[in-house]
C-alpha cells in the first residue's frame, strides 16, 4: 500500500514550549477534583503532540470513527489557542482485515464497523464491489435497498432527535429522565424508532448487522405479504413524523451561524441515498469514483480518526444540512411542507439547527418508503450474480444518515480483496466541528465554564457523530489564560 | 416503588456500540426498564455518569488497548454481577483477526503515523482478565436474551437460555436443512441459538456470529465440509475467522488448518 506523509512544522511548537506548567498544573487540579483516571489520562497524548510534528498523510483508511471521543479546548478572551476534536477510540484496523478476504464479504465485515448505521457501510460495499464487476442491479433490487435504506435513516435520525439532541435542548441528561415531562414524545420516538427498525428487520433480517444484504442484491426477497403489513405502519409513521416536527420547532436554537462548504452525493432524479455524484455548495461536481482526487486525509497525532479535507480548500459539512440544501427540490412535496412546518430553508447555516434537518428527513424518509411500496417492482430473483475473473477496481460514495460515505476496492482475479479504503462522514466532518466550537466560544465570551462547556458539547452533537461519544461526549479540558 | 432500584452501569470497550443499541432498541420495554433499574451509567444514553458501586455491570467490546487492562478491572471491583455482552466482549470480535497476524503491520497499513497508535498484540475478551458472572454471546446479541438476562438479574436467578445449536432451530422453525438439501456450507451445527436460525431463513448458510455452542465440534464439520462440499482450506479458515474469530473452539481448528498448510 502506498502513501506518503508529509511533515509539516507544527504550529503549536512554539507557543506550547511556555504551557507546559500550566499543563501539569491542571493536570494535578483534575487529580485534586476527584476526576476519574479516564479523564486524567486524556491529558497524556495531547503532552505528546506537543513533542511531534504533525504531519499530513495520504493513508489506506481504517474505518472506526465513532465511539470514544472527547474535547480539547483553550483559550483566551478573544482568542482560541486550541481545538482538539479527539476521539481515542481504539482503533481495529479494518482495511487490514479486509486484505486478503473474499469480495462477498465485505458488507457483513464492513457493517461492523459501526452498529447505528451497519446498512449505510453495506450499501457502499456493495455497489463499490458492482462497480468494480461492472455490475447493474434490476430496478426491484434497487428500490428494496432505497427502502432499507430509508429504514436506517429513521432509526438512525429518531434516535439521534429524542435520545440523544433533545435531551440538550430540553436541560434533561437523557432520554429516560424526558419521559417523566414528555411522555407523549418519547414514546412517539420509540415508535418511531421502531418502525424503522422494522423496514431494516423486513429486509434485512434483523435491526443491527442485517445479514440479508449481499454484493448483487439480497441473500432472498421479503414475503410479499409482509410488506403490505409494513407499509400500513410506514404511513402510520409518516403522520406522526409530523408531530416530531412540531415538537423540535419549539426548541430554543442558539443564534449561531457559520459559512462553510456543503458537500451531498447529488441526483437529478431523487432525494440522494444509494447513488449520485458528489456536488458542493461552491464549484466541485465529480463522479464518486473520483472522490480521492479532490480529498483527503490527515493522520493527527490526538486522534485514532483521520480528518478529511477537501484538497487545497480545507474543511467541509456531509450530513442531514448539506443533503437538506443541496437536493431541497428533490425533496417530495409533502417532505417540502414539513420544511415550511419547521421554518427550515436551503442555505440555513445554523448546525444547531441540524435537528431540523433530521426530522425534515424522517417525514420524506416515510413519505418515500411508502412511495417506494406502492411502485415496487418484483425482481425475478433475489440477487444478480457478481464474479470477477480478473483485477478491478471500484469505488461508490452513498449518504449515510451521518452524511457521505465512500468505499473503494481493489480486487483481485480470485475475487480476493486487494486493498480497501473507507471514508466515513464523522471523519470528513471533524474539522468542521473544530471549527464550529472556536467560533462559538469567540462569539460567546459571556458565558461562563459550565454553560461554554454545554454549548461546545450540544454543537458537537449536532453533528451526530456517534451514539456514544454524542451522547456525553466531552471531557472538557480548559485552560483559561490569564 | 419504594425498594432502591438496582443501579446499572454499561461500559464500552473496543466495539461497534452495536451491542448497546440493543438496549435502546429495546423500544417497548425501556420505559418500563427505567422504573425497575437505575441506569447510572451509560454513555450511550445519558450524561448523568454517576459513580459506582454499581449492581450490574454490562460490558460491551473486548480488549485492546493498554489502558482497557487497567480500566476492566476497576469496573470489577465497582460491580456486584458483570455480564460480557456481545462477540467482542465473549470472544474478542471481529477485531481478534489481529490475534492471527503481526500487529505492527496492520497498523502501517492503516495509519501512515503508527507511532500513534497504542493497541495490544491481541484482541481478548473480558473473562480473560476479570471474572465475569455471565456471558451473552451474539454478534449482535439479541434483545431478547438481553432482556432475559436483565430479567433474571432483577429476579435473581440466572438466565435461561439455549447452549445447543442453531441446527435445533432450524428444526423448530421447519427450515429444509441447507447442507443436507443443498450441499452448501453452515456453521449451524457448531453455532449456539439465539438468532432464530436467522441466516437459513434468508437462504444463507450460518456464518457462526453467536459463537460456539456448548461442546462445539468445529474438527468434524470441518472433515464434512471438506469432504462434502470440496470447500477448501483456505476458504475452511476464512469460515471460521471472521465475528468470533478468537472464540477457542473456532481458533484451535483454524489454526489446525493453517499448521497443515
Amino acid at each position: 500500500m502506498k502513501k506518503t506523509a508529509k511533515k509539516t512544522s507544527s504550529k503549536s511548537v512554539g507557543k506550547s514550549a511556555g504551557k507546559s506548567a500550566g499543563k501539569s498544573a491542571s493536570k494535578s487540579a483534575a487529580k485534586s477534583a476527584g476526576k476519574s483516571k479516564k479523564a486524567r489520562r486524556q491529558a497524556k497524548p495531547v503532552r505528546d503532540r506537543r513533542q511531534a510534528a504533525t504531519k499530513v498523510i495520504k493513508v489506506d483508511y481504517l474505518a472506526r470513527v465513532e465511539g470514544e471521543g472527547a474535547l480539547f479546548l483553550k483559550y483566551q478572551r478573544g482568542k482560541v489557542e486550541e481545538v482538539r476534536l479527539k476521539i481515542f477510540e481504539p482503533p481495529r484496523f479494518f482495511e487490514a482485515f479486509l486484505q486478503g478476504r473474499d469480495f462477498s464479504e465485505a458488507p457483513d465485515i464492513t457493517s461492523r464497523i459501526c452498529g447505528i448505521c451497519p446498512v449505510a457501510y453495506q450499501m457502499s460495499a456493495v455497489h463499490a464491489m458492482e462497480n468494480a464487476a461492472g455490475v447493474v442491479v434490476p430496478k426491484g433490487i434497487r428500490q428494496l435497498r432505497r427502502l432499507l435504506y430509508c429504514g436506517e435513516w429513521i432509526e438512525s435520525h429518531v434516535l439521534h432527535i429524542y435520545m440523544l439532541h433533545a435531551p440538550d435542548f430540553l436541560g434533561v441528561p437523557d432520554v429516560m429522565t424526558m419521559a417523566r415531562q414528555y411522555k407523549d414524545e418519547v414514546e412517539r420516538g420509540l415508535r418511531q424508532k421502531k418502525r424503522g427498525n422494522l423496514i431494516v428487520k423486513t429486509l434485512g433480517g434483523r435491526e443491527i448487522h442485517p445479514i440479508n444484504v449481499k454484493v448483487g442484491g439480497f441473500y432472498s426477497l421479503p414475503p410479499w405479504e409482509e410488506l403490505a403489513r409494513l407499509r400500513e405502519e410506514l404511513v402510520q409513521g409518516r403522520d406522526e413524523a409530523w408531530a416530531t416536527l412540531r415538537f423540535v420547532k419549539g426548541f430554543e436554537f442558539p443564534d449561531f451561524s457559520r459559512e462553510v462548504e456543503l458537500v451531498s452525493l447529488v441526483n437529478s432524479q431523487e432525494y440522494p441515498m444509494n447513488e449520485g455524484r458528489i456536488r458542493s455548495s461552491t464549484d466541485l461536481d465529480i463522479a464518486a469514483q473520483e472522490f480521492e482526487a479532490h480529498f483527503e486525509e490527515e493522520h493527527i497525532a490526538y486522534s485514532h480518526a483521520l480528518f478529511s479535507k477537501r484538497r487545497g480548500r480545507g474543511s467541509y459539512l456531509v450530513g442531514p444540512m448539506a443533503r437538506f440544501s443541496l437536493n431541497y427540490p428533490q425533496l417530495s412535496a409533502v417532505a417540502r411542507q414539513g420544511a415550511d412546518e419547521v421554518g427550515l430553508a436551503p442555505g440555513c447555516q445554523n448546525p444547531f439547527k441540524s435537528i431540523l434537518a433530521r426530522a425534515v428527513e424522517v417525514l420524506y424518509a416515510f413519505d418515500e418508503a411508502v412511495r417506494l411500496l406502492d411502485n415496487l417492482e418484483r425482481p425475478a430473483g433475489p440477487s444478480v450474480p457478481v464474479e470477477f475473473t480478473q483485477a478491478a477496481r471500484g469505488a461508490w460514495a452513498t449518504e449515510a444518515p451521518r452524511g457521505l460515505l465512500y468505499h473503494r476496492y481493489e480486487i483481485q482475479a480470485d475475487g480476493s480483496i486487494n486493498t480497501a479504503q473507507i471514508i466515513p462522514p464523522t471523519s470528513q466532518n471533524q474539522r468542521t466541528i473544530e471549527e464550529d466550537v472556536r467560533e462559538l466560544v469567540l462569539a460567546h465570551p459571556e458565558l461562563d465554564e459550565d454553560r461554554l462547556r454545554h454549548r461546545c458539547e450540544q454543537a458537537i452533537r449536532n453533528y451526530d457523530p456517534c451514539i456514544s461519544c454524542a451522547t456525553h461526549f466531552l471531557k472538557i479540558k480548559k485552560e483559561v489564560v490569564a | 416503588m419504594t425498594r432502591r432500584r438496582p443501579r446499572l452501569a454499561v461500559w464500552k470497550f473496543t466495539s461497534c456500540d452495536g451491542c448497546q443499541l440493543s438496549l435502546l432498541d429495546c423500544e417497548d420495554e425501556l420505559l418500563t426498564l427505567d422504573r425497575h433499574i437505575d441506569i447510572a451509567y451509560f454513555m450511550e444514553a445519558t450524561s448523568r455518569a454517576e459513580p459506582g458501586p454499581y449492581d450490574l455491570s454490562l460490558v460491551e467490546g473486548s480488549i485492546s488497548t493498554p489502558e482497557q487492562l487497567e480500566q476492566i478491572v476497576r469496573i470489577r471491583d465497582q460491580s456486584r454481577v458483570v455480564v460480557a455482552i456481545g462477540a467482542c466482549a465473549t470472544s474478542g470480535g471481529l477485531q481478534a483477526l489481529r490475534n492471527f497476524a503481526d500487529i505492527d503491520e496492520m497498523t502501517r497499513v492503516v495509519y501512515a503515523s503508527p507511532a500513534h497508535i497504542q493497541t495490544l498484540s491481541c484482541s481478548t475478551p473480558i473473562s480473560q482478565h476479570i471474572a465475569v458472572d455471565f456471558e451473552l454471546q451474539g454478534c449482535p446479541i439479541s434483545k431478547t436474551q438481553l432482556l432475559e438476562v436483565l430479567g433474571a438479574f432483577l429476579r435473581g436467578e440466572r438466565p435461561v437460555l439455549p447452549t445447543y445449536s442453531v441446527c435445533v432451530e432450524c428444526k423448530l422453525q421447519g427450515v429444509l436443512c441447507l447442507s443436507v438439501s443443498q450441499g452448501r456450507t453452515c456453521l449451524g451445527p457448531i453455532t449456539q441459538a439465539g438468532c432464530g436460525a436467522l441466516c437459513p431463513r434468508y437462504d444463507r448458510g450460518c456464518f457462526g456470529c453467536y459463537g460456539p455452542k456448548e461442546l462445539s465440534q468445529p474438527r468434524a464439520l470441518g472433515e464434512f465440509v471438506k469432504a462434502q462440499h470440496k470447500v477448501s482450506d483456505r476458504d475452511w479458515v476464512r469460515w471460521l475467522r471472521s465475528y468470533q474469530a478468537g472464540a477457542s473452539e473456532f481458533a484451535k481448528e483454524s489454526e489446525r488448518h493453517e499448521k497443515d498448510r
